[in-house]
């Protein structure tokens, strides 16, 4: 387990166990900005332990619902929802401040620019310390102590000396363990990670996601992993979400989803994705043509139905959500099985 | 860091020696300085006597080396109207511009810091937008008008600090505002920008995705790294202010170094006048030189160059 | 709100520029005509005022309102005129700099370095003190020392211009440097380096006013501004009008002068060139 590897009084030894209760519930979250409905009823949930991941083109509102989660949208944002509740607290109607006490403690993030994340004038152990301090209290001595072990748990030699360092000494792969550890300084029960290897190179993609799985199988982290990278989710997610326009158009395990795609931009998604074995040489990859829309607050009907290659008028009707089985959804006119 | 601040004083010495150059020119190139000392009444025979005796008589190079050679160690030679050691004459007013700065510079930053991150936190707000008026304001106004103005309301009407002189650290009230005002539109403008610059940064996401205090984000994370651009420009404010300091002591009867340049000028009184430009450059140098070396120390990033 | 600051800066220095081309036939008396029975006569909102007097007198009774209109002339003309001279040397100076780079570069970047370093108040006072006052000469010393900020801008502006693709296509097409430098570089950073114009003209008539006010600007009995504060200042603890008109008249002039310079700056989009 954790703890001999440096990570000390992991709390994730008296937690119950994985699947026993939602961590993390959405329910018809909104959020516009201005005239741009960037998530527009989205729902799902994250258990404790389980990776969840929310995949979707640029622009779908995947990490807008993840800063939304997190209380740390942009100035001018609205946010509303039926129901958003985190470990038994009502993140609607928390105040900041137990907001701001909540975040970095129980709940951390990581983003997708490891260069520009962390800051330039300040010291990498400077940096994880104040987390620890604020959130636990205590001396600065045991934060940088517990700073070490972890900085040493993601795979960082000779963490000592990179707590004297700066931002600025550190490779992008670096730097990205660092949010890591730092993300993990008080213990969280669910580490939100935004894109955290797209801005990497491939190698350093993989040591990262890796690590990832590591320490969600090792400290009974929930992950709720944000990613456009489908090969990404295939790896380590145990659910997917796919997010369009601002929706959750599909969603459940990920071995169903990826046997069985049932609506059809998860279908054209996984077309762009070249599969060894099932692809033939010199066929053309798929893609799915146009953009993803700019939707105004009071859309009706599917958002995908202007891409679609199996679009009626009916699409632009309220859609359906269609149950595929074994908590399988999809939003979709299309019956279940109309794939196969 | 040694290399760069090496070859950041082999700069410094560059500029000062031009600028010696070029203040030695300035009073050679602007007539007979013999006629001028002599005076209007003077005959020829006076004239001729004066240049020998100040060594006016001597190739322009000779003299050029000479002043050099003296003003290196910090002989400026003799005033012509003060009969005194320039450098002695300087030195003793020297204390009084240095306060007067210093004060201006702190009420500018008193003012402008806390005006800058206001409008920053609150950009496009009607705050944001007084802040903004407040330094177009400070820029427009003429400082020796704003002097003379202060001195009517708060001086002669409200009777709250004397007027001028140099009597008591209330004498450095007004003229501290004033010249305070030469430097707040610039301060205010750069820490807004900066502080704006700051909180849109992935950082401060990161600094709020860790729960930190309010005053942590803004106190800490964003002022860190806004107020960077900030001392090195308050370190090159204050050498301008030092320059403009010739307005606000002739405005406020203080006898710092300003009024001093202002009295030799109008007595002709060249070898004051050429060591007060020289001075005021010199310190001018010095400041920027501290300020990108504190630049250096303030920015990791530097540092390590 | 923008727009609103360019078109109040507009009017303002519209009304200026009006006063200053056609003050002959504005002004209401003669600007230096001396009356001593009629001195320090109070403006129009006080009580007491004398008709035809609309700004009441100076100390030597000279009509307020006309050496005001007047005065607008000498504040404008240096302004414009400075800001013609300086921009010239630190326009070439920054052009030449950025276009050429390397050694020519560092030697403008060490020239800048030096002027900014020169106190421009005292360095002026001086000089003017040394070769006696005269428009002439302020013109000429105000532009010769407030050159560093065109220098600046028209260096770092120049720099990205010169990397452009149509910069580089006419270097291939053979075109001579002045050619390029002229046609191609200087139309393309024309617009920032009229928002700096008017940074600097605000400045230049601002210190215009300064040497004037310490005696060491414009000469008696012309009307500056700066000089009209500085022979109000005898009477300004009883006739507190004496310095505060000629003192709003500036500041209202520069404020428009720099309202109108934001609004260029947005209208153009050059971004910050403070």
């Amino acid at each position: 387990m954790a703890s001999d590897r440096g990570a000390p009084q992991a709390r994730s030894v008296n937690r119950p166990p994985p699947e026993a209760k939602s961590l993390l519930e959405i329910e018809g979250l909104r959020v516009t900005f201005g005239q741009t409905a960037a998530v527009r009823g989205a729902s799902f949930s994250v258990a404790r332990g389980e990776t969840h991941c929310v995949v979707g083109e640029s622009g779908c509102g995947k990490s807008v619902t993840a800063l939304a989660v997190m209380d740390l949208l942009v100035q001018g944002a609205q946010r509303s929802a039926d129901r958003l509740q985190f470990g038994g607290e009502d993140l609607l109607t928390l105040p900041a401040k137990r907001m701001a006490a909540l975040r970095g403690d129980r709940m951390a993030m990581i983003f997708q620019e490891p260069m520009t994340s962390l800051n330039p004038a300040y010291t990498i152990g400077s940096q994880m310390a104040e987390v620890f301090t604020r959130h636990r209290g205590g001396g600065r001595a045991a934060a940088l102590e517990r700073a070490a072990g972890l900085l040493g748990r993601v795979g960082i030699t000779a963490p000592g000396m990179r707590l004297g360092q700066f931002p600025h000494q550190l490779s992008g792969g670096l730097r990205q363990r660092v949010m890591i550890a730092m993300a993990l300084m008080c213990d969280p029960e669910l580490l939100i990670a935004d894109e955290p290897t797209t801005a990497l190179d491939v190698t350093v993609q993989a040591q990262i996601l890796r690590l990832l799985a590591e320490l969600q199988r090792d400290l009974g982290l929930a992950i709720l992993l944000i990613t456009h990278d489908l090969g990404i989710v295939a790896r380590i997610a145990d659910k997917v979400s796919v997010m369009y326009a601002g929706e959750v158009v599909e969603s459940g395990a990920t071995a169903p989803i990826f046997a069985a795609p049932s609506h059809p931009y998860t279908r054209g998604l996984l077309r762009c994705v070249p599969v060894p074995g099932k692809v033939k040489r010199d066929e053309l990859l798929g893609s799915i043509p146009g953009v993803v829309p700019r939707i105004p607050p009071g859309f009706v009907g599917c958002g995908f139905r202007d891409r679609c290659e199996h679009a009626v008028a009916g699409c632009a009707a309220p859609v359906p959500r269609q149950n595929a089985g074994g908590g399988h959804e999809y939003l979709c006119r299309l019956a279940p099985g109309w794939a196969a | 860091m040694l290399k760069f601040a090496l070859r950041r004083l082999v700069l410094a010495l560059l500029v000062a020696l031009t600028v010696m150059t070029l203040s030695f020119a300035l009073t050679r190139v602007s007539g007979d300085l013999a006629i001028s000392i002599a005076g209007a009444s003077a005959t020829e025979q006076d004239v001729a006597l004066i240049r020998h005796a100040y060594g006016l008589d001597r190739p322009l190079a000779v003299q050029f080396l000479d002043w050099v050679g003296r003003a290196a160690v910090g002989d400026f030679g003799e005033s012509y109207f003060f009969k005194a050691r320039v450098s002695d004459l300087i030195l003793e007013r020297m204390p009084i511009t240095l306060t007067l700065g210093l004060t201006g510079l702190a009420i500018a930053l008193v003012v402008s810091i806390p005006l800058g991150v206001l409008a920053a936190v609150r950009e496009n707000s009607w705050i944001d937008r007084l802040v903004q008026l407040f330094a177009m304001i400070g820029q427009a106004m003429p400082s020796f008008w704003l002097g003379l103005i202060l001195m009517i309301t708060l001086g002669l009407n409200l009777g709250w600090l004397p007027i001028s002189g140099t009597g008591s650290w209330q004498h450095y009230v007004m003229p501290g505002i004033v010249l305070a005002f030469s430097a707040i539109p610039a301060l205010t403008r750069l820490t807004r920008s900066g502080m704006i610059q700051a909180l849109g940064s992935d950082y401060i996401r990161t600094a709020r995705a860790k729960g930190l205090s309010r005053l942590s984000i803004l106190g800490k994370h964003a002022l860190r790294n806004a107020a960077i651009p900030v001392v090195s420009i308050a370190a090159v404010q204050l050498g301008f202010m030092l320059g403009g300091s010739i307005v606000i002591e002739t405005v406020f009867a203080l006898h710092g170094v300003g009024f001093l340049a202002w009295e030799s000028i109008s007595k002709n009184d060249f070898p004051v006048v050429q060591a007060v430009v020289l001075v005021l450059a010199l310190i001018y140098i010095a400041l920027t030189m501290a300020a990108d070396l504190l630049n250096g120390l303030l920015d990791p990033r530097l540092r390590a160059q | 709100m923008r727009k609103a600051g360019l078109i109040l800066g507009g009017i303002i220095i519209g009304i200026v520029l009006v006063c200053a081309v056609f003050a002959p036939w504005i002004m209401p008396q003669d600007p230096f005509a001396q009356d001593l029975d009629n001195r320090l006569a109070v403006p129009f909102w006080m009580e007491g005022t004398k008709p035809g007097y609309w700004l009441g007198t100076d100390g030597i009774g000279r009509d307020y309102l006309s050496r005001l209109i007047y005065g607008a002339r000498i504040s404008l003309l240096i302004g414009l005129l400075t800001v013609v001279t300086s921009g010239a040397i630190g326009i070439t100076l920054g052009v030449v700099g950025g276009f050429f780079g390397g050694r020519v570069d560092d030697a403008v970047l060490f020239a800048i370095t030096c002027r900014l370093a020169i106190p421009v108040v005292l360095v002026a006072l001086a000089v003017v003190g040394l070769l006696g006052s005269s428009l002439t000469l302020v013109i000429l010393v105000l532009g010769l020392l407030l050159w560093d900020r065109f220098a600046v801008v028209a260096r770092s502006t120049t720099m990205q211009v010169r990397n452009l693709d149509y910069v580089a296509a006419a270097w291939a097409a053979g075109c001579s440097t002045p050619r390029i430098l002229l046609a191609e570089v200087l139309p393309n950073i024309a617009s920032h380096l009229a928002v700096v114009a008017t940074l600097e003209m605000a400045l230049a008539i601002l210190l215009e006013a300064t040497l004037s006010f310490l005696g060491l600007g414009v000469p008696p009995p012309l009307p500056s501004w700066g000089l009209m504060i500085a022979e109000g200042k005898d009477y300004m603890f009883f006739s507190p009008w004496v310095i505060f008109i000629p003192g709003v008249a500036l500041f209202v002039l520069v404020i428009g002068i720099n309202l109108l310079g934001d609004g260029l700056r947005d209208l153009l989009g050059t971004g910050d060139t403070r």
